[in-house]
């Protein structure tokens, strides 16, 4: 089965007024297939929210793709015109945004935000959007649906305002759904609710998702594969349970260690020193030749300062891009 | 052990709108009452809209309760007038969520960590200038840096830099407004620990809210629950994770989330 | 509906101080209309003061302030010396005049201003903004009194124009059609005037709102949508801009009565100008108060005007006014 979206070898700048250049991603590839969740899981500086905006071509103007290829339905996304980026965005690929309160537009109502993108992919008359717009809404609010449509954002709450944003997103019926960190304002049960959708949606519409986060608490119940993040680069790849609950990569294994754990056994530790990561987040203006982790990590060695670890199959389903695994 | 605060009874209300003749009252706070044992730490963990910043306000003395005592360092200050208050306030210091918002973008990192004591008039122009640096360099902000503004700093650093804004008055009691929410795993896990090392040094007594219940299990002492106003369950850390007895507790419990095994899953779920 | 009633009667108050204050800041000035006729050897001061009696110039204050508030009611807004009219017809039909240059001088100046505004926001930082912003700077530090008479000398030299009034000679035995167009060449030079002070500012604020909203996140979220580029410069950015835009069209309103003395008084247009002008350095005391009333009048109504829309427009005003 062809993969939905295939990302290779990407890579992304940003350029300064003063000319620095700031590499957020250096050569990142990853398959997405139909129905699959994948967690990106990332930190700031890591390139993640870069990878959300070129999936779509929604760079800021001093952002530039400068290598790779993205490939949506076979699609050659880069080379896209506008226009047909404009019929790919929300159509057949939609993005939720990461701040909700933010996102949508203070002075429409939500009805009104939900047919817009309606009306820009979808040909139907003025009776036939509205009764598509009360669907779509009724599925994510049901009870509620009929009054959350006429309010305004600033009436709802951070959990409704996400709810919305995702209506916006499924409207057109896409097949692969964009979430950057869409979780990071909310409280913890609402949180889950969101999460909690987007497993019913997954189900309900066949939906693919990329979900992108920093906590790696929200993927283990919700993504089938997690692809790790560092510096622009997946240096580790795998089914979900096997990523959690036993990583390989020296960044996923410190990363991991770093979140203190929620059960009786280890509250003997309690108050104790938690593991950290060593050193400062890398400076992406700087393109090293070697591993990027290199002057952060636990166990590295000669060859990882001069060279650039490529990707090593562990098992069918999962890689890691690192010198300690044999490639 | 002695107690560095006790609140009993507190209430805060809020007039939610009027229409003709009556008011509506919000009651943020419904009779809360906890105590913490100086250089302890206690987690206030409960949902948006429990009440959990009201509290931190009242207890910083930023903001009037309505009714119930505040016994701070064996003083009354619920009933002090605003003069005696002021005096009070430097020795309880807060730390917000937000370091982008918190902090005054146009000053550099040393003239934010001596700002508060110009406003508090102590010292003179060197001595603050070497407890700032000093400060700067304990929260682990190298002294290249102090010349830097809050926007060339990453999220943790700015963090610190806040940290080190609240210890330059030499607080008693630190309460932290959900003071690790926004930063990234690794650096939540550096702050904490740096918490932890400048309670073990400087005696500091914390108040630690959170909806985070992993970290609020780690580093406190006590946890106390807050839901709608009012404090539903309060006890020592492992007592509330091994059986917890209200319903809000469980709810938070099981919406906390959590990676390291299905094994470890409390029950309910 | 209450935050409403509370403005309209803000506005009241607000309107009985300005004639109050004006009232005593004219009496308080020195001199009145009849200095002029006291300087006359010719007439005799009893005669002065029969006529200061006459008029009642010679009575207290309060009295004076409330008879004038009494005629007001009445619509006469007191009594013309220089005139010897009851000021509020006066009034009246100068202020019909001025009205018709300035409503189409910031009617002509809006249907520029949004469209350039728009145009400079949606190219920011590219040529055509920067062309017009250069444009609109270089405007901005033209006086209008320069403005004004640049044009007046152009239509000297070239013909094109008439030089000043509002009507040609024998404008009474002209047709219909043709007194129209009499008005409107006359009218040409005065509103080109008042347009090209009023658009550099214009544009400016209308290009600084929209440039702000452009940039916004619920934009760039709307554009990750597929929502096509036109759209969303109209359908939201403008939308959301409209605060502040709204805000500078109550503005514009409010000085409609006042904004065009200098044009009207160098174009010899028979407007509020000109008679107020002459008023105030003739001590013709109630007209000065009546002018001053009627431009208050206007500029409260401009802000109230500002106010309803800004309700209308905007969904969280309407959603605090209504708490209340």
């Amino acid at each position: 089965m062809r993969p939905l979206l295939q990302v290779q070898d990407l890579h992304v700048a940003y350029r300064s007024r003063t000319g620095e250049v700031c590499h957020a991603l250096a050569g990142l590839s990853f398959d997405l297939g139909p129905g699959e969740i994948l967690g990106v899981l990332g930190e700031s500086g890591s390139g993640k929210s870069t990878l959300a905006a070129s999936l779509l071509r929604l760079l800021p103007p001093n952002g530039i793709i400068t290598g790779g290829r993205i490939l949506f339905e076979g699609q050659d996304v880069l080379h896209a015109r506008p226009r047909e980026m404009e019929k790919l965005r929300g159509r057949r690929i939609s993005l939720i945004f990461q701040e909700p309160s933010v996102a949508l537009h203070p002075a429409m109502r939500v009805r009104d935000q939900v047919e817009e993108v309606l009306r820009a992919h979808e040909p139907l008359d003025f009776a036939a959007r509205r009764n598509r717009t009360r669907q779509v809404l009724a599925t994510l609010f049901s009870a509620e649906a009929d009054r959350i449509a006429n309010s305004y954002p600033h009436q709802l709450s951070g959990g409704q305002r996400q709810r919305v944003l995702v209506a916006q997103a499924i409207a057109c019926g896409p097949s692969v759904v964009l979430a950057d960190e869409p979780t990071a304002s909310l409280d913890p049960t609402t949180q889950q609710e969101i999460l909690t959708l987007f497993r019913t949606l997954r189900q309900a519409l066949g939906l693919s998702m990329v979900l992108i986060t920093h906590n790696p608490g929200l993927l283990a119940r919700l993504a089938d594969r997690v692809l790790v993040l560092y510096a622009g680069r997946a240096v580790e790849v795998g089914p979900a349970e096997n990523v959690l609950a036993s990583p390989q990569h020296p960044y996923t294994r410190a990363l991991l260690q770093c979140v203190p754990p929620l059960d009786q056994k280890s509250q003997a530790s309690r108050k104790a020193m938690l593991p950290v990561i060593s050193g400062e987040s890398p400076n992406l203006s700087v393109l090293v030749r070697g591993c990027p982790f290199e002057p952060r990590c636990p166990e590295k060695m000669e060859v990882c300062k001069s060279c650039d670890p490529a990707a090593v199959p562990l098992s069918e389903a999962h890689t890691v891009s690192c010198f300690k695994f044999p490639g | 052990m002695q107690l560095l605060l006790n609140v009993e009874n507190l209430v805060k209300r809020y007039a939610a709108g009027q229409s003709f003749g009556s008011r509506e009252f919000l009651a943020a706070l419904d009779g809360v009452s906890l105590s913490i044992q100086t250089a302890t730490t206690l987690a206030l963990v409960g949902e948006s809209g429990s009440g959990k910043s009201t509290l931190a306000l009242c207890v910083a003395c930023l903001e009037r309760p309505t009714s119930g005592s505040m016994w701070f360092d064996g003083r009354d200050v619920a009933a002090l007038g605003e003069k005696q208050q002021r005096a009070v306030r430097p020795q309880i210091q807060l730390v917000f969520q937000d370091p982008a918002n918190s902090l005054n973008s146009r000053l550099t990192a040393l003239e934010i960590v001596a700002e508060p004591l110009i406003i508090q008039r102590r010292f003179d122009k060197q001595t603050r200038s070497k407890r700032a640096c000093a400060l700067l360099e304990r929260v682990g902000i190298p002294a290249k840096k102090a010349g830097s503004r809050p926007d060339e700093f990453s999220g943790g650093q700015r963090q610190r830099l806040a940290i080190a804004r609240a210890l330059v008055l030499e607080p008693k009691l630190l309460i932290l407004d959900e003071a690790l929410s926004a930063l990234d795993c690794s650096v939540q896990a550096q702050i904490a620990n740096l918490l932890l090392e400048l309670q073990a040094s400087l005696r500091l007594t914390y108040l630690f809210i959170t909806h985070d219940f992993a970290m609020a299990a780690h580093l406190a002492d006590e946890i106390a629950v807050m839901d709608h106003g009012r404090i539903v369950e309060l006890g020592a850390a492992e007592k509330l994770l091994r059986s917890p007895e209200h319903e809000a507790t469980r709810c938070l419990l099981a919406a906390t989330p959590r990676f390291h095994g299905a094994a470890n899953l409390p029950e309910g779920l | 509906m209450r935050y409403l009633l509370r403005r309209m009667l803000h506005a009241v108050f607000l309107l009985f101080g300005v004639s109050i204050l004006t009232f005593l800041f004219s009496t308080l000035a020195p001199g009145n209309y009849f200095d002029e006729m006291r300087l006359n050897p010719q007439i005799a001061p009893e005669t002065v003061a029969s006529l200061r009696a006459q008029y009642q110039l010679d009575r207290p204050l309060p009295v004076r302030y409330a008879r004038w508030v009494n005629s007001v009611a009445h619509g006469q807004m007191g009594f013309s010396f220089a005139y010897n009219s009851p000021v509020g017809p006066l009034l009246w039909v100068r202020a019909r005049n001025t009205l018709l240059l300035t409503l189409t001088a910031t009617l002509l100046a809006w249907a520029l201003a949004l469209p350039l505004g728009i145009w400079s926001a949606a190219s920011l930082g590219r040529l055509p903004d920067r062309a017009l912003s250069w444009t609109t700077a270089t405007l901005l530090v033209i006086p209008d009194l320069v403005l004004a008479l640049g044009l007046l000398i152009m239509a000297v030299r070239s013909g094109w124009f008439p030089t000043g009034g509002m009507v040609s000679v024998g404008f009474e035995s002209l047709s219909p059609l043709n007194k129209l167009r009499d008005i409107a060449t006359h009218m040409t030079l005065p509103v080109v005037a008042l347009v090209i002070s009023a658009l550099p500012m214009l544009v400016r604020h209308i290009r600084a709102a929209l440039a702000e909203v452009l940039d916004a996140p619920f934009l760039r979220a709307a554009a990750g949508h597929g929502i096509p580029r036109r759209r969303l410069l109209y359908r939201y950015a403008l939308r959301a801009a409209a605060n502040p835009l709204i805000s500078l069209l109550g503005f514009s309103l409010g000085t409609l009565v006042s904004g065009s003395l200098l044009v009207e008084v160098v174009m010899s247009w028979p407007g509020l100008g000109p008679l107020l002008l002459e008023a105030i350095l003739a001590r013709d005391l109630y007209v000065v108060i009546g002018g001053v009333l009627l431009s208050t009048i206007f500029l409260v109504g401009g802000n109230f005007l500002s106010d309803l829309l800004l309700l209308w427009a905007d969904p969280r005003i309407r959603t605090e006014a209504g708490a209340e």
